[in-house]
């Protein structure tokens, strides 16, 4: 085993990915000099040369030019670089990327990565702290994957390139700046999309959090201990196609649901994963479900309105107790 | 430019197929019997049948919601017109199993790689292929048939800005026939010469009567010996004329009488056909036997679609993923 940051993950999924297979290409805005803006491709022009492409600010030509290369044979990832920026480019997400296979008829494939950084806690204010899981959620078509920890992001970002279906990875921008560590195995592994992860036991409620909220949720989890109250919690870690199994198992032990999730509530991936539970498991549950989640404004910048508008242990630990009550 | 006899016929013939299965679904569609909408480009066939005589079979094509002929076009003389007419009937049997429909024809088997509805796209996507055909060395071209309309959307310079730049083998044939659904390209810019888009981006450009077969296929073969040769990307603006409303059922009011009758005299079938008996390459009758079997082709076609079975509701959850 060897210890491994989130930002060498990435690095490391991509390279190893690139040496594996010729057809993978990296396409966006700063992928070349700077790797990306926070680095996460540093080395691979180096390495690949024309395999990494600076596209300039074009966020419909990349995804338009990944779905045309990923039909005609080639595994691109390319880098929408944050949330708010799908919005540029959603309809040829939505429809060319996404849509066009259904379109015809089992046809055609597209293999297409999108990455894309995600998350507040950096006074970015409205424009680059985005999670929007939620409107990604209801893409038909497309997977996502949000891993929280290194491990799950070199595991599934590999799996996210080798799928012949287009995948949106979210990484939060908090997880590659906190120096957060895993440790990996030496050898090759990957995660299977699809799959969610346990990453505490407990007894009293389910807490689903993801992303950066599952450290938040795990450091809450220390405290509740303290207080007598245990609680699971569970990492989607892709959010489509959920697996919906792991999160009603545990509720089926729990009786109790919080979900936690760095959106503004409405339409968030909170939302879903509320309605689900209600839908097919709501003879489990003993209490309401709760979600711990952004109010519905747009992110402020101010660090003092940023800290009130992000979820955090508090927050949680409050919902728990409630729900303890 | 000396174009063999047989190549001139097999153009002649796709024109004629291409008219004679719109002319088709123009009368089906009124009978009530197509779902959905119709968008027709009689008058605009001189533009895939020049294209896609110059491409190979692996070149890659892409279309838009007017793509009925560039989909024919690209599969030849010999490719089925059953499957497409099943298609836009939303047969089980259909091109693409009843989810595509006129709108979004497309079997990359023959290089139709998409037909998009969202204008744009069929340029980025393109550009894609295009890519990937440098990127791999094959030597293909991607060729996106795009509208007037287009030019103004930002994928349309985002597409070209990143071709331009990467020097792609792409052709960009812009069919100008004057109308971005009911306005003119002419009101909602300020050019008058659409050409001044390839100045722009650095790429060469042509402007061709897109209404002569012989000038199409002239000015997309230069375009293609270009791409091939690595020398990047190639705009043509082919001007064009549409015989018929935006879509079925298009009262048209935004046009006069006079420019409709205008866009009839400059049909391209009958225009080459006197050109072919001019120049003495066919005779009256050999012509007449092309249009004859054109109709029992696409009669045949329509036997076959109207035969086929509906898709069953099962099909609704499948293609959704690989």
């Amino acid at each position: 085993m060897r210890e491994i940051t989130y930002l060498k993950a990435i690095n490391e999924a991509v390279d190893e990915e690139m040496a594996r297979d010729p057809a993978v290409i990296v396409m966006g805005q700063d992928v070349r000099k700077w790797g990306a803006p926070l680095g996460e491709f540093k080395g691979l022009f180096e390495k690949y040369g024309d395999r990494v492409l600076d596209t300039g600010i074009s966020e419909t030509a990349m995804v338009g030019a990944a779905a045309g290369s990923a039909a005609t044979g080639m595994r691109p990832i390319v880098h929408i670089m944050f949330g708010e920026f799908l919005g540029v480019c959603m309809s040829d997400i939505r429809c060319a990327l996404t849509k066009t296979r259904y379109m015809t008829g089992g046809k055609t494939k597209f293999p297409a990565t999108i990455m894309t950084y995600t998350g507040g806690g950096r006074s970015a204010a409205g424009e680059h702290s985005a999670c929007p899981y939620g409107v990604m959620m209801a893409t038909p078509g497309l997977k996502i994957v949000a891993p929280a920890t290194p491990y799950d992001a070199k595991g599934l970002i590999k799996s996210a390139i080798r799928e012949d279906n287009p995948v949106q990875v979210f990484y939060h921008v908090g997880l590659i700046l906190s120096k957060v560590i895993s440790k990996i195995p030496e050898e090759e592994y990957t995660v299977p999309i699809g799959e969610a992860d346990i990453k505490r036991k407990g007894n009293d409620v389910t807490v689903v959090a993801i992303g950066l909220m599952v450290h938040r949720a795990l450091a809450a989890a220390d405290r509740l201990q303290e207080k007598g109250i245990s609680i699971e919690v569970v990492d989607p870690r892709t959010l489509a196609p959920l697996d919906k199994q792991t999160i009603i198992s545990s509720v089926k032990k729990t009786g109790k649901l919080v979900i936690m999730d760095e959106e503004p509530k409405t339409e968030s991936a909170s939302s879903e994963i509320a309605a689900i539970v209600a839908e097919e498991a709501f003879d489990l549950l003993k209490a309401p479900v709760k979600r711990v989640c952004a109010p519905d404004t747009p992110i402020p910048f101010s660090p003092a309105l940023e800290k009130a508008w992000m979820p955090d242990e508090e927050n949680l630990i409050e919902a728990v107790t409630e729900l303890m009550g | 430019m000396d174009i063999e006899k047989e190549k001139l016929l097999g153009m002649y013939r796709m024109m004629v197929r291409i008219r004679t299965f719109e002319e088709q679904l123009a009368k089906d569609f009124a009978d009530g019997k197509i779902p959905g909408f119709l968008h027709l480009s009689v008058g605009q066939e001189a533009n895939p049948a020049g294209m896609c005589a110059n491409l190979r079979a692996d070149d890659i094509i892409t279309t838009n919601h007017r793509g009925h002929g560039h989909v024919i076009a690209k599969g030849g003389n010999q490719y089925s017109l059953a499957p497409l007419i099943a298609e836009i009937y939303g047969k089980k049997t259909g091109l693409n199993k009843g989810k595509a429909g006129s709108q979004h024809l497309s079997d990359l088997d023959i290089g139709v790689l998409v037909a998009e509805g969202i204008q744009g796209t069929t340029l980025t996507l393109a550009v894609g292929a295009a890519l990937t055909a440098k990127l791999k060395g094959t030597g293909q071209v991607a060729v996106a048939f795009i509208g007037d309309g287009t030019l103004n959307t930002g994928r349309f310079h985002e597409g070209m800005n990143m071709a331009s730049a990467w020097k792609l083998p792409l052709i960009c044939y812009v069919e100008n026939n004057l109308y971005a659904e009911s306005t003119s390209i002419y009101d909602s810019t300020n050019l008058t010469d659409l050409i001044d888009r390839a100045t722009a981006f650095n790429v060469s450009g042509v402007s061709i009567d897109g209404n002569d077969v012989i000038a199409v296929y002239e000015a997309a073969a230069e375009a293609v010996a270009r791409a091939r040769k690595g020398e990047g990307v190639t705009f043509i603006e082919a001007k064009t004329c549409r015989q018929r409303g935006h879509f079925e059922g298009d009262p048209q009011a935004y046009r006069t009488r006079e420019q409709r009758d205008e866009c009839l005299k400059m049909d391209p079938i009958p225009r080459f056909r006197t050109k072919l008996i001019e120049i003495g390459a066919f005779t009256e009758q050999e012509i007449d036997i092309i249009h004859q079997e054109a109709l029992t082709e696409v009669a045949e076609a329509v036997k076959f679609a109207l035969e086929s079975p509906d898709p069953s509701p099962e099909e609704v959850l499948t293609d959704v993923y690989a």
